[in-house]
Order: structure tokens, then sequence, then C-alpha cells
């Protein structure tokens, strides 16, 4: 039955009060452990047309009479357009149509930012349409420019109200505490710098607007665009069948598709509107930087009494302020806690979501504080973090948490430390380190399946999700042959298309699979019922008895052995139809993801350098659909991280706010050779509270722990306390001259 | 405007009145529909874009159309390399972006070396940027690509 309900859904840690229609999910959990497709290897059902070149991208359609859009953007952190003149770039060669501030959405005269949209032009290449930008003439008027987060802080320049978080008595907690370690941690602007760069095709078509898009979220797009051009939202269609990456950046259509839509009004044409590489590294969004002021007290045993945090999120002219106080608040049983974040206003490009936004931020600081605590009570870090476990999250039980099993996997990764420690020689130390994983990945309703199976015992399961390199189209197929008890290559999956199925969730915040999942699930279940009903009346057996194996229809009794396709044939054109949609999640419980990551470290103390040369990662994200996939999963945030941890990072001019690392020569991701050998583990069992399925998403947390615990294996190697990020040469012979001069002023007091 | 005679995966194509100053990336997408090359940074840093030339791993979208010579071959004519089946087994690909471009990269190294070493795999294939990270992916989809 269909229920209407109030309830929090949290989407990259926001939450929201929602009305939702769900309906419950009556199916039991398989039982955990491998299935029969479930649970075991699987290679991508689209790796073969992305791999051969054949997946048509966004950045691959080319639409009869197409235009191509070029958007001029501010030279300036902070100005206005007092004038602005599009004559001459109207008249210029191959021009179509010129948009200034105020005709589309995105479209601003008060630039807040190096790179903000301005104006743009249709033309009928790229190069005329560029050639044309030149050709706009405006007038400026320079604004004060704020670059400084703290500066903002003290002036009160927030993106909104600071957040302000305490459980018991914080202050007496610090003061009754026997030893107290406190630091300020700073992480950096990093960028997602998806392969295929933002863009999107528009074309109207009668009064229906389709838009084709690189995105993670089709019908948020669909929303976006029905409000902006003031349309039902079914006369805009979305359609995204295959995306280049997205890691956050790709939510919202952003200013490039509302230019695109006008631009395709004015001319009656398609429009591309494509970000270059260097716009891209500019304007497409980014995880903004952190500075993260931390302090815990603890008692002399090791308990951890106090934990406090004042977080300054450096979000930029708009976007939100994550919850980088997160796993301060949420990973370990302190009694005591206060935390106040700030989000600053400041005239640089606009945050974006980022794999695990905040958490990746937080658990870099936190993590290494409890380092430096462990260090100074003299314990095992792994030692302090078991005896601070935390058993609920303020108050709210987990709906599951095995990351004491996560812990037990690793020790004996953890016990390497001493072997490794001894392979140093000369000025190059080796070292071990630890850090522990918190994140969201529940996922949540609404989201719908449908399935039809034809008289060729064939299934399509059709939802209009979206899948952006994780395997989630794959994942998909799994379910729902494992439901049917049909072989893989029996599935298909039909997505990316807001016109041709029905609502699913957005690829973000680790959530497609948990949330996407189990209406599959549930949509097959409705399926093989309506299979077996049919089967009892062909062969005159009790539905009771009757099951679908491996593509066969069998009854107990051993009566009845044949194959799908022998039932169907009969069907002709008929079909059998399935639906099915997500249920709602546990009330009253956390529903959080967790693991463990376990880093080798080289570091030569003369120059700086750094080697990650081992990792290991164990993750707990309930039952595992696909291991080959999770492992590709687990690889990448973890190689996505070591980027942002050891190399990456966008710089912008101190005094004009401009962006100075605009290519991917200057913004250095990782390459092949910089990768060190990776090792995962799963505790996989099902989280009993979540769904038919037990299972949570695996998108962000490989991303999170991993600065931390190369920090700490640092730390072990070296001595030095790392606090920011990326740990450039710089950072790490700094911290190395503080350490000696602690080790030489505690020889002075020993004396 | 100039005509341009080109010779890729071994067929011949004319392609009337290019402009002169367009990347030989740009020809194979726009003029000729070969959308397997991708372009995802424009300015040769990141390998997305890699065709081979007489067997060379070359950059395609800082290639100027009129200065090639050789034989092209791009991804639609290593449809058929048994490399494809390395990737899509090893679980070599994500997105899929820059994929192709690795294929690409990677069979003008098993074609020098058909056992390549590790090491020597990492040095080949260091110019094929995949923000995924499905690098150990590749390193062994490269390593097999045989079996």
């Amino acid at each position: 039955m269909a229920r209407l309900i109030r309830t929090e859904k949290e989407v990259e840690g926001r939450f929201e009060e929602v009305w939702l229609v769900v309906e419950e999910d009556a199916l039991d959990q398989w039982p955990a452990g491998p299935q029969a497709i479930v649970g075991r290897d699987a290679t991508r059902k689209d790796a073969l047309e992305r791999v051969r070149g054949e997946a048509k991208y966004t950045a691959d359609l080319q639409l009869p009479g197409m235009l191509h859009a070029a958007i001029l953007r501010s030279p300036y952190a902070h100005a206005r357009v007092n004038k602005i003149d599009l004559s001459k770039a109207l008249a210029a060669p191959g021009v179509h149509a010129a948009v200034g501030p105020g005709d589309a959405k995105g479209l601003e005269d008060e630039a807040g930012y190096a790179g903000a949209a301005v104006a743009a032009v249709a033309a009928d290449t790229l190069a005329h349409a560029q050639r044309a930008l030149r050709a706009i003439e405006i007038e400026w008027e320079e604004l004060e420019v704020v670059l400084d987060p703290e500066d903002a802080v003290k002036r009160e320049l927030y993106t909104a109200e600071p957040t302000t978080y305490e459980r018991g008595d914080f202050e007496q907690a610090l003061a009754d505490a026997d030893v107290v370690v406190e630091g300020t941690y700073r992480t950096s602007v990093v960028l997602h710098n998806s392969m295929e760069t933002h863009q999107s095709v528009c074309e109207w078509v009668g009064d229906t607007l389709n838009v084709y898009i690189s995105t993670q979220y089709v019908w948020g797009v669909r929303s976006a665009m029905a409000e902006a051009f003031d349309l039902p939202a079914d006369k805009v269609r979305v359609v995204c069948e295959y995306m280049g990456g997205g890691f956050g950046s790709k939510n919202d259509p952003g200013e490039y598709t509302f230019v695109g839509a006008e631009l395709a009004r004015r001319t009656g044409r398609p429009v591309r509107c494509a970000l270059s590489r260097r716009d891209e590294n500019t304007a497409a969004g980014n995880r903004n930087a952190t500075i993260q002021k931390l302090i815990v007290g603890a008692r002399s045993d090791g308990t951890i009494c106090a934990l406090g945090g004042e977080f300054v999120n450096a979000v930029g002219w708009t976007g939100w302020s994550a919850m980088t106080e997160g796993p301060l608040q949420m990973l370990y049983a302190c009694e005591n806690v206060r935390t106040v974040r700030y989000g600053a206003k400041i005239n640089t490009p606009p945050m974006k979501a980022f794999r695990a936004p905040g958490f990746v931020e937080g658990t870099f600081g936190l993590e290494c504080l409890i380092d430096e605590l462990a260090a100074k009570l003299d314990v095992d870090p792994l030692e302090l973090r078991r005896k601070n476990y935390a058993s609920s999250n303020d108050g709210k039980p987990f709906s599951s948490k095995n990351l004491m099993e996560c812990y037990e996997l690793a020790q004996e990764q953890w016990d390497r430390r001493h072997e490794v420690r001894s392979r140093s020689t000369g000025t190059w130390k080796h070292g071990v380190g630890m850090a522990s994983q918190i994140w969201f990945g529940g996922g949540g309703p609404p989201s719908y399946a449908w399935i039809r199976i034809g008289s060729d015992a064939r299934a399509q399961v059709v939802t209009a999700m979206q899948d952006i390199g994780t395997g989630t189209r794959t994942a998909m197929a799994q379910i729902a042959a494992e439901e049917l008890g049909f072989p893989l290559d029996r599935v298909e999956v039909s997505l990316g298309d807001t016109s041709r199925g029905p609502y699913a969730t957005l690829s973000a915040g680790s959530s497609t699979t948990p949330s996407v999942g189990p209406a599959v699930r549930a949509a097959a279940a409705d399926a093989k019922r309506q299979l077996i009903e049919i089967a009892a009346q062909r062969y005159h057996v009790e539905e009771r008895i009757l099951d679908i194996k491996d593509g066969n229809v069998v009854s107990a009794d051993g009566n009845v052995n044949t194959a799908v396709e022998k039932l169907v044939e009969v069907l002709e054109d008929a079909q059998i139809l399935g639906k099915g949609a997500r249920g709602p999640n546990p009330t009253g419980m956390s529903v959080l993801t967790f693991g463990i990551h376990v880093v080798e470290v080289a570091v030569d103390v003369e120059t700086g350098e750094i080697r990650v040369e081992r990792v290991y990662a164990a993750h707990d994200v309930g039952r595992i659909i696909n291991p080959l996939g999770a492992r590709s999963q687990v690889e990448g945030g973890i190689i996505q991280g070591i980027g942002h941890t050891l190399s990456e990072v966008r710089l912008h001019d101190p005094e004009s706010g401009r962006i100075l690392t605009t290519t991917l020569d200057a913004y250095r991701m990782p390459t092949i050779a910089d990768v060190p050998e990776i090792v995962c583990a799963f505790v996989d069992r099902p989280d009993e509270h979540l769904t038919n399925l037990g299972s949570k998403g695996l998108g962000e947390p490989p991303i999170v722990p991993i600065a931390a615990a190369i920090a700490n294996a640092i730390r072990d190697a070296t001595g030095a306390d790392v606090h920011e990020l990326p740990i450039s040469r710089e950072e790490l012979l700094r911290a190395l001259q503080s350490a000696k001069e602690k080790e030489r002023r505690g020889a002075h007091a020993a004396v | 405007m100039s005509d341009l005679k080109l010779t890729i995966n071994g067929h011949s194509y004319d392609v009337r009145g290019a402009r002169v100053g367009v990347s030989l990336a740009q020809v194979l997408r726009e003029e000729l529909g070969m959308t397997g090359t991708k372009i995802a940074c424009n300015e040769g840093h990141c390998g997305a874009c890699t065709v081979q030339i007489d067997g060379v791993p070359t950059l395609s979208c800082i290639t100027l159309a009129h200065t090639v010579e050789g034989e092209i071959t791009t991804i639609e004519g290593l449809r058929e390399h048994p490399l494809v089946d390395a990737f899509v087994q090893a679980d070599a690909v994500q997105c899929g972006f820059c994929t192709p471009g690795q294929v690409v990269s990677a069979a003008a190294l098993v074609a020098a070396n058909p056992t390549p070493s590790v090491e020597e795999i990492r040095h080949h294939m260091a110019g094929n940027i995949c923000r995924c990270g499905t690098y150990p992916r590749i390193e062994e989809a490269i390593l097999h690509w045989r079996d």
C-alpha cells in the first residue's frame, strides 16, 4: 500500500524534512554472503561500448543545424557590469544570437568571482563563438575583493548562518582532562576535473525542451530547467545515457545549460554549450578549502572526554557549507562535544559537492588529531580508537556498524608497522599510519523501477537513473537477475531518460545502489510473481512449490523443470510488467558507512619526497552487490584521495583572486605511475534494518580516510605532525623542522 | 581552407575544405564522425585523444590535421584488438571517457613490446590520465592482454 509519510532525507550529509509516498517493502533480505549472481564478480554491462569508443557521450552528440555557444567570464574576482554592448558580437561572422546579464539564469551583472558567467553567444562554430566574445564591450566597475576566509568570518560575511552543536558539558570535560592536544589543520581547494567537461546540448521541439547533458541527476536538471523556463516539468526531457565522470560537480544544470537553452530558444536551433578544460578548472565547482581548529581532551587511560572544533569552510561566492564537523561529532563515543562551523562567503569560485564533501576534510583534521593524542598518551593509535568506539550516534542506534570488524581485518596490516619501519635507511624513513572512515551512504526513497519480460524470456529493467561510471547499471542488472532467477546475460538496463522511465535518485551521496537497488529488486519480485502464476496455470501445479532458478521454472516436487523461454513463448507480443518502489529508511536509526585505511609510506627527510607504497582498505557498506566493481570504486577513491593529499591544489592569486592553475599541466592529478599497491577488503554483511537489500553505497567512503592515514604514516616514519593538505614538500619540511625543535625542547626539559 | 587526404584504419578519406589549423581530433570527430577519439583537455595534457600515426601514440588534439602524412589508427580500428576484452575483463573502465585513448596507447605498447613489465607499463601509460582511477585495472589488463 502506498503511504504518505513525513521523513528526513539525507543527501551528501544535508538533511531535510520531506513528504514522501513510499510503498511498504515486504521482501525479506537474501541471506548474507554471495548469492547466485549478487555478491559475485560481474564485468560491466556497458564495458564493451565504453572501451571500444562506441558509447555516445554528450560530448559526442551532433544534431543537425547545431550551433555552438561560448560564455564570456569575468576577469575580476568582484566587479559590476555597468554597461554592456552585445551589438558588435551579434554582427560578428557566424553569430546567431547573444545574451547578457539577466537574459538567462546564471548570467549576472555582479560577478562574484573571476570566471563568473556574464554573457554568451551562439555561432556556427565554437571558433566563431569564441572570436565574437572578444567583440563584447563591457564597462566594469571593480568592487572590493575578499579572499581570506578568516577575514570574511571576522566580518560576518557568511553564505549561511554559523552552525553550532553541543552535547554534554564540553568546557568542564576539557578542564577535567588529564591530557589535552590541539591543532589547526588546513585543507586546500581541489577540483573534480571529470574527463568530460560540463556540457549540454539543448533543443526545442514544439513546446518541449530536450536537454542532453552530462549529469548526475536527470530529474534535478528537469525540474531546474522547467522552473527557469516556466514550463510544466513534463515539457522538459533530460537525457544522459553515458557521462564522463562527475564526482559531485554535475548535480545541477549549471549556467551553461540555462544559457544553451535560452540561445536555442532565440535561434530555433539546437545549441551545444561546453566548458573548456580551463573553464572547468575555474568555474565548474570545487572542494572548498577549510581551516579547522581542533582540540581533544582525554583521561590518562585513553578515554576521550572532550572534543571541540571551530571550522571555517571557504565556500566561495555561492555554494553550501558542508558538514566538516561531522566526523568529529560522530566517530567517537565522546560525551562532551562542541563544534561551530562558518561558511565564509569570499570572492572565489563556488564550491560544489565533491565525493564526501566535508567529511574528507574533517576526517583529515580529526584523525590526525587523534593520532597526535595517541602519541602524547603513548598508546597504540588503533587501540585508542577501539577504546573510544561509538555504539550510537548522538543517542540514535546505528542501523548497522561493523567498524570493529574492519579494525580486526586491518590488524594484520597494522602489525606490519614494526617491519616496515625497520626498512628505513639513510634519509628514507618508512612508516605506517591509519585512519577510520565514517560517512553517510544509506540512500533513501523515493526511487522506482519497472521491469518488462517479453516472450523471448529476456528482462529489461527501466529506471531513469544515471550510471556516472560507478557501475550502477551492472549492479541493477545483477539485482534483477538474482531476484528473477535469470542468468545475468538475459537482463538489460535502460536508464538516463526522464521521458522513458520512472523517477530515480541522483547519482551522488553514494546513494544510487542503496536507493534504486531495492526498487529494482521489488520490480523483479513483482514480475517473478506473475511468471510463477502463469507457470502454475500452464503446468497445473501450486504456485507455492514453484520457483525460477538459472532461467528455469522448477517445482519443489521435481515434476516441473522447464526453461523460462518455454513458459513465456506463448506470450508473443504480450509482456509481463513488474514495478517496484524504494521503501523508507529505518526510523530512529543512523544509517552510516564505515571503514579503515592502513597506509605504508616512505619519506625522504632531506628532500621532502613522499611515496605512498601500500594502502590497505577495509570497508563496511553492507552487502556487496558486485565485488569486482566494488574493488574498482575503492581503488579509484584512494587514487583520487592520494592526489588530494600529495599533489593537487587549485591556486588563486592572493591579490586579484584570479585562478592560476587552469590546465591539467598545472593542476596535477595522479597518473598510473603514482599508484601504490592497493589491497581491499569488505565486511560484506547486509544491514538488516536497511531495505530489502541491506546494501549501502561505496562511491564516496574510500576517499574519506586516505589523507589522514597518509599523514599519520608520515608521523610514524618521521615524527613530523603534518597539518596541511596537500602535503607539499614545503609543508613536510616545515613539519619536520617543527618536530626537530619540539624534540630539542623536550631534551632540554629532560636535562 | 584546403582539402585533406587521410588514411585511417586502412581506409582512405577525403575531407573537402578543411579549415587550416584544424586539429586531427576535430577532423576525426566532427568531419568523419569517429567519436571514439575523445577530447578532454584539448591542449595535449591528458591523453584522451590519443591515436596512432604509423604506430606511434600521438595526441590528436594538438596535431594539425594538414601535417599528418602517415597512417592513422584510431580506437575504431582497434575494436577487435585483444586489449578490448582484457580491459572489459579486468574492469579497466569506469566512466569510460579516457578509455579509448588508454587502449590506443596500450596497443602501441604491446605492438612494440608484447610482454611489458609493470615498470614499462607505468612509463608508457603515464600520459593517459584517468580521473576515476582505473589505473590498477589498466595495469592488469595490459599485463594479461593475451590471456
